[in-house]
């Protein structure tokens, strides 16, 4: 392909939570800040810019990224999701959030988007985790507020309600 | 915390992404999971005047076996690896120490190969890759060469890779049967860099201690069949040799201390799982 | 009048915040749109400890397109002052310097760009040129003869020396069976909220005023400092806050200066600016907790009863003193005796500065200073008198019966059964158990302890409490300064729909569903019928110098004015609802959506339809009721008195009690600590909200896990600063949190409208503690200073010397004192060119000129002195510096001090050699050299791990480079064979 000049800005075209969209950015563009700034998608937060905090989490083509970690035209052509494709509709929530609701696994809730798409993404993959690759997933973010528990028990509970066996069978078809 | 500007190439071909790291004269880097570039980016520490892209290109992206080795092109992901089913009977020690390298989140991203090229004397792939006496295998636009690990890292996140090569792939010799392997390092959290990491294989013939985190880039030291106390000279020896130093998560007596405890811990876990 | 079902614990409410937060659909400051041709700051900061800002030179940055302005302090000191700490000194602390440093991180100048790369891209080619200080960064130490002193028209860093008096310490001393003092030195933390700072400020020349957004958290007190600094009265700064704010932790306090640095930078290019402030930028310049060294002195008797306490604190407030500082040191002024009935008290109080970064509101703010060597003490006592740890706490609990309790300094305790408390703890808790589990560890041979805390959580501080800094005389001078208002508004919309407005800025806490439900219980509706607005706009909403979300108030005052407003409210709409039904108020009551006789129920109207009649038919309200569309009430407490004559400090309102304990064992070989049990007791008044007070307690402990095991602000010695990264500052994550056993006893305050206390930040004072008792306990230690990293455990574990280097081995470095960066190295050899032509060399300015590697240019000042700019790097870590080399101490041909320095966006690093020659007899030359260099700035904020190694290079690519040139074609010249021992002692190949 042809160098993508730094001097000025580049169209690159992607699916954004099942819509394809394009956004206009320079090579350096962080995907963070395209999404942000450039589609006003601003779900995807950004906490540390350096890939530590997780709070830009994304699923990239199915799998978890850090955001700030990716350049915008790196996404050219890829399958892109952020927290706003997780409710079934608006107004309504999926499970996992849902789960996260009724635990008060957020306080704040600007790690939270994060950790919602590496959950998703990971339960998609992994119906049957235990308590222990939960940890290790959440293990991945920063969380200030909630010393954790209460995400880990929120987590749980939805995987098991995915697999159709718990007492919240509300949007079981939705994580 | 935003990078510095630079141009963006997304190789369509192996010889694209070549030519452009012979183009810029050494102001070129090369862009694969991004997990240790990006950061330096972001914090402008590096500000090449090219990214080259090469996650795109299909003939890096699958392991393959070869002459009794593991090769693991530059396009492969930590997490992809970490899924092989076979990568347990293939390549033991990188199994047991791949989850120890960052996260699930980062894993997804971030390539074995690039974590070899950014060489940082506390990471777990390079620390494999010397254990195992696996080399890496360089590409530039005029040659391909095989570099001995024990000759690649040269310093801190310094290598032999020349300006114009990148790291095509890391080869690492297969299982070898009757040889053991262990790995155990010791960080502040799960998931950090390792304050101290050791890699052991051991076989008929002697023990090979593979130690990061201390020196400024990953050592080995080729030992004989020893325990007891000829273990404890040898491993005093080895802690005392690699020249530890302070930072703000350790000192270097914490270091040496870890040399000496870790490096018995994988020596002896080699030896039982060679058994 | 009454209220049907009237009930404020909602054990399972979900937040009304929730939907949106797990949605994507938060507003939080970088989510809200700013206005067309805003502009976006970046910030220059010093990479010196301490330095005179000598020129800031912006010509680069302003070539660049797309950067509108560089503003610096010195253009600033028209349009800004200081912001001014509690009390008088001549300190100027302004938000930027203007022609001197005094901490890593100090804001030089502002670039206003575009956006925010572009103005990235400017703060790069500001060069900024620094001459360099001495500095100082222990607070013992800014003390000393000598020191460097930060602030010269302030005499001295000592800003700050009061001693207080309660009761007859001295006679209670002299009296004492015992005696016995700990001392500690507590480090430096942050509460590192997930969201950094944020901006967005334009000013109005016409009506010279200030818009300013920003996430600031209050206390609100600070509006008044931020005005003063922008040079406005009060009113002429409108200071809004976003609906949504990613976590505080009282950090956020903390953007105060930024506010007025923004301000200030709309108002000079005359457009809207937008700062967001990025990790790194948060982490060196945004607010640290006080570092304190503390010594306490106890005076007790036999059976480890406490009768006297002897505090003398030193406080460490960084390089400036800023509002509301000197706070955290005087908020625990009234709980200085913890959960004790201690009469006797000495203090001495001493606030002094260093080149660190200020000091701010952070979680605990004060407390676990206090606690630490206060719970620490307590288990000394024990271990002297050979008691159990426990029973010397019970033995000094305040009765039960005492309460409310006056402490010897002047708190009013409002209520507690701290014995109770204990013992269900320790039933419920399973301590018999624990103590089992010791038993056996240790029969195992492992390292087990037990840790014990007590604390009393102070929570709705005393605006007041802060002048206890000053002197009666000096406070009689100023006036009384007293109390904590608090505000709420409740407002009826024309459909009769409730709106509740507060002016306590939460930052997660859920304010918002608990004052839903509580308004709503009160007006007998649906709690979904009352919506809540918590974003604050001082020009429009009601709000007072406490509001503001610090001191744990919300529960206790917050919900407890709104409770008074909307009760307010309900009372008026009862006389308008009597007047319709011919009923007395007296006689209704509020529930199920209705307004309804208390007697017969078919006499009733519906709560909307009472709710609306002030706004549609104004003529069916009782003459004397007025208008029942909106209620403002306000409540501080009369409690709350300003400190006497004698320095009785009531510093809070509530006093909450926590008693935690907790099993851990170290592991021998590694040093790391494993949190085997922890459980925490807790009594919080009444709970408002169950699952967000659990909240609260596991939040605030692993902030507490964080601060005791993996957290600090680590400066070097020299003031580079070190922690620079999330990877350096260590917050804990999930695979590091052990399980928590959360207790609950229930005293209500007596104080507060709904009984409740705050909860929030009990367990940052009393979980570094428990595990430091814990760990002391573990490895039978007298002292331990947090954090309870591995490296310091391991250390303490450690039975034997550490193994020698086998024979013959080189030796290593000597261990350099913790904190001492300095990389040192010295050696010798010889070679065969006399000295006076190795001296030649070493003089000729153009040999040295020429060989600065990556020297773009080079600029002789004298034949002594140059100046060059340079790239250097490490691998991939290149950038661009400006260097500066000196000869100097000439004694020629035998021998000359060679000093570099080099700085530049990524950091500053110098270095000093002294080399020696002497003639070997032979015609050659004997060369002795020593050196020492240092880096600091970025390199060292955020590459601390590969500290060491970077400096190396980077040094030794000027020496291998000056190698080169000397070494000439054939490379084998004099100073070549002069570098080369020197290349290989700093790892650098030849």
């Amino acid at each position: 392909m042809p160098k993508l000049s730094a001097a000025i800005r580049h169209s690159v075209a992607f699916t954004l939570n099942g819509v394809p969209r394009t956004v206009e950015v320079e090579p350096r563009t962080l995907l963070t800040d395209a999404l942000r700034h450039g589609l006003g998608m601003t779900g995807t937060h950004v906490g540390c810019e350096h890939g530590v905090c997780g709070a830009c989490t994304v699923a990239i083509d199915g799998a978890m990224a850090r955001a700030c970690l990716t350049l915008a035209v790196a996404a050219e052509g890829c399958d892109l999701r952020t927290v706003e494709s997780l409710a079934p509709a608006p107004g309504r929530l999926g499970v996992l959030q849902a789960a996260f609701k009724r635990h008060h696994a957020l306080q704040c809730g600007f790690c939270t988007a994060g950790i919602l798409m590496s959950l998703d993404t990971y339960l998609r993959r992994h119906p049957n985790p235990s308590r222990e690759d939960l940890t290790l997933v959440i293990g991945g973010h920063l969380c200030r507020c909630t010393g954790y528990a209460p995400i880990v028990a929120a987590a749980l509970d939805a995987a098991a309600e995915l697999r159709g066996t718990s007492e919240h069978p509300e949007d079981a078809a939705h994580a | 915390m935003k990078p510095a500007a630079f141009d963006y190439i997304r190789a369509a071909h192996l010889d694209e992404a070549l030519a452009a790291l012979q183009a810029s004269g050494g102001d070129a880097r090369i862009l694969a999971g991004g997990q240790s570039l990006m950061p330096m980016l972001n914090m402008r520490l590096t500000r090449p005047a090219v990214l080259v892209d090469i996650m795109r290109l299909g003939a890096l992206a699958e392991p393959r076996i070869e002459k009794g080795a593991l090769v693991v092109p530059a396009g492969v992901r930590q997490a992809a690896l970490l899924d092989r089913a076979t990568l347990v009977d293939e390549a033991p020690l990188l199994a047991l120490a791949l989850p120890w390298v960052g996260h699930a989140q980062t894993r997804a991203r971030g390539t074995p190969c690039g974590s070899v090229a950014h060489a940082d004397p506390s990471a777990e792939t390079p620390l494999c890759l010397l254990a195992l006496e696996g080399e890496v295998r360089l590409r530039s636009k005029k040659r391909a060469r095989a570099v001995k690990a024990a000759d690649f890292f040269t310093g801190m996140m310094v290598t032999a890779k020349a300006e114009d090569e990148m790291v095509e792939a890391i080869a690492l010799p297969l299982r070898r049967p009757g040889t053991g392997y262990g790995f155990a390092e010791v960080a502040r959290r799960h998931g950090d860099y390792a304050i101290v990491a050791c890699a052991a294989v051991v076989d008929g013939r002697g023990i090979r201690l593979a130690v990061g985190g201390v020196a400024d880039r990953p050592t080995a030291r080729d030992l004989p069949l020893l325990d007891g106390s000829a273990l404890d000279d040898a491993l005093n020896a080895l802690a005392w040799d690699l020249g530890a130093g302070e930072d703000v998560h350790a000192t270097a007596r914490y270091r040496r201390d870890l040399v000496r405890h870790l490096g018995r811990q994988v020596i002896e876990e080699a030896m039982r799982c060679r058994n | 009048m009454g209220i049907q079902g009237e009930r404020f614990i909602r054990p399972s409410a979900e937040r009304v915040e929730d939907a949106a937060l797990l949605s994507g659909g938060g507003r939080y400051i970088d989510d809200l749109g700013v206005r067309p041709g805003t502009l976006h700051a970046a910030i220059v900061r010093s990479p010196h400890a301490h330095a005179d800002l000598l020129s800031v030179d912006k010509a680069a940055a302003l070539s660049l397109p797309g950067v509108a302005a560089v503003i610096t302090g010195a253009d600033l000191v028209g349009v800004t002052a200081g912001l001014v700490p509690a009390l008088r000194v001549s300190v100027d602390a302004r938000a930027i310097a203007v022609d001197r440093v005094r901490y890593v991180g100090e804001p030089v100048a502002i670039v206003v760009a575009a956006d925010r790369y572009r103005a990235e891209d400017g703060a790069d080619l500001v060069n900024v040129r620094y001459r360099s200080r001495p500095a100082v960064v222990d607070p013992e130490a800014a003390l000393g003869e000598g020191a460097p002193v930060l602030h010269e028209d302030a005499g001295s860093n000592l800003m700050s020396d009061r001693r207080f008096r309660y009761g007859d310490p001295d006679a209670a001393f002299a009296a004492a069976a015992h005696s016995l003092a700990v001392t500690v030195r507590y480090p430096r933390n942050t509460g590192s909220p997930m969201e950094c700072y944020g901006v967005v400020a334009e000013y109005d020349p016409h009506e010279d005023a200030y818009d300013v957004l920003a996430n600031f958290q209050g206390p609100f007190s600070i509006h008044a400092v931020m005005a003063r600094a922008l040079k406005v009265p009060g009113n002429r700064l409108r200071l809004r806050t976003p609906p949504d704010s990613g976590g505080s932790f009282g950090v956020k306090q903390g953007v105060a200066p930024y506010a007025v640095l923004i301000g200030a930078a709309a108002r000079i290019v005359g457009r809207p600016v937008k700062w967001v402030e990025d990790r790194l930028e948060h982490l060196a310049g945004s607010v640290s907790a006080t570092n304190r060294v503390t010594t306490l002195t106890a005076a007790f008797d036999g059976e480890g009863r406490v009768t006297a306490l002897d505090w003398d604190q030193l406080e460490d407030c960084g390089a400036y003193l800023r509002a509301p500082e000197p706070a955290t040191l005087y908020r625990m002024h009234g709980n200085m005796t913890g959960a004790y009935a201690i009469p006797h008290v000495r203090i001495r109080n001493r606030v002094v500065l260093t080149n660190k970064l200020p000091t701010g509101l952070v979680r605990g703010f004060g407390g676990p200073q206090v606690y630490y060597p206060l719970e620490r003490l307590m288990q000394r006592i024990a271990r002297h008198l050979g008691l159990d740890p426990l029973e010397v706490i019970r033995r000094n609990l305040i009765p039960a019966d005492a309460f409310p309790y006056r402490t010897a300094t002047g708190a009013l305790y409002d209520s507690g059964d701290y014995q109770r408390a204990l013992d269900d703890a320790a039933r419920h808790g399973g301590l018999a158990d624990l103590l089992d589990r010791r038993d056996a560890a240790r029969a195992a041979g492992r390292l087990y302890g037990i840790g014990f805390t007590a604390a009393v959580e102070p929570s709705v501080s005393n605006m007041g409490y802060i002048t206890a800094v000053l002197t009666p005389a000096e406070r009689a001078k100023a006036g009384p300064k007293n109390g904590a208002q608090s505000t709420a508004t409740v407002t009826l919309d024309p459909v009769g729909t409730v709106t509740v407005q507060v002016a306590s800025v939460p930052q997660g806490q859920g304010h918002r569903t608990v004052l839903a439900g509580i308004v709503a219980d009160v007006l007998g509706i649906p709690a979904a019928q009352v919506r809540v607005t918590t974003d604050l706009d001082t020009a429009k909403d009601a709000w007072s110098i406490a509001s503001g979300n610090y001191s744990s108030r919300f529960a206790a005052a917050v919900a407890g004015v709104a409770h008074l407003a909307a009760t307010r409210l309900r009372d008026k709409l009862a006389r308008i609802a009597g007047a319709q039904l011919n009923i007395r108020a007296e006689d209704l009551v509020f529930g199920g959506g209705r307004v309804s006789s208390r007697t017969n129920p078919d006499a009733s109207l519906p709560f909307a339809r009472v709710a609306a009649t002030s706004h549609w038919s104004p003529g069916l309200v009782p003459d004397d009721v007025g208008a029942a569309i909106r209620e403002t009430a306000f409540w501080t407490p009369p409690e709350l008195t300003a400190p006497d004559a004698e320095d009785h400090v009531a510093s809070s309102l509530c006093h909450g009690f926590i008693f935690d304990f907790c099993g851990v064992e170290v592991d021998r070989a590694t040093g790391k600590l494993r949190i085997d049990r922890y459980v925490t007791m807790h009594d919080c008044g009444v709970i408002l909200h169950p699952g967000m007070v659990e909240g609260q307690v596991r939040g605030g402990f692993v902030q507490a896990l964080g601060a005791a095991v993996y957290e600090e602000l680590v400066y070097g010695e020299d003031g580079a600063f070190l922690s620079g990264t999330l990877a350096d500052y260590l917050l804990p994550t999930a695979t590091e949190v052990p399980d928590l056993r959360i207790l609950h006893v229930e005293s209500p305050s007596p104080f507060t409208p709904l009984g409740a206390k705050g909860v929030g930040e009990g367990n940052c004072m009393s979980t570094p503690v428990c595990l430091a008792n814990a760990v002391a306990d573990a490895l039978d230690l007298d002292n331990v200073d947090l954090p309870l990293t591995p490296a310091k455990l391991r250390a303490l574990v450690a039975e034997a010397d550490e193994p020698p280097p086998p024979a013959g081995h080189r030796s290593a470095a000597p261990a350099a004192k913790a904190g001492d960066r300095t990389l040192r190295g010295a050696g010798a050899t010889v070679v065969t060119a006399s000295p006076e032509a190795v001296w030649a060399l070493l003089l000729d300015p153009d040999v040295l000129a020429s060989v600065i590697p990556g020297a773009h240019g080079v600029n002789k000042l004298s034949d002594t002195h140059f100046t060059a700019d340079v790239t250097l790097g490490v691998g991939p870590v290149k950038g661009r510096y400006a260097a500066d080399i000196t000869l100097s101490d000439l004694d020629p041909p035998r021998g000359a001090t060679l000093t570099g320095t080099v700085s530049g966006g990524l950091g500053d690093g110098g270095g000093t050699g002294r080399v020696t020659l002497e003639p070997d007899g032979t015609g050659g030359t004997r060369i002795g050299y020593t050196y020492e260099a240092a880096v600091g700035g970025k390199v060292a904020a955020v590459g601390g791990r590969l500290l060491d190694g970077a400096a190396r290079v980077v040094i030794g690519g000027f020496f291998a480079a000056l190698a080169r040139r000397a070494g000439g074609a054939d490379r084998t010249g004099p100073l070549r064979r002069l570098l080369a021992p020197l290349l290989a002692l700093m790892g650098i190949k030849s």
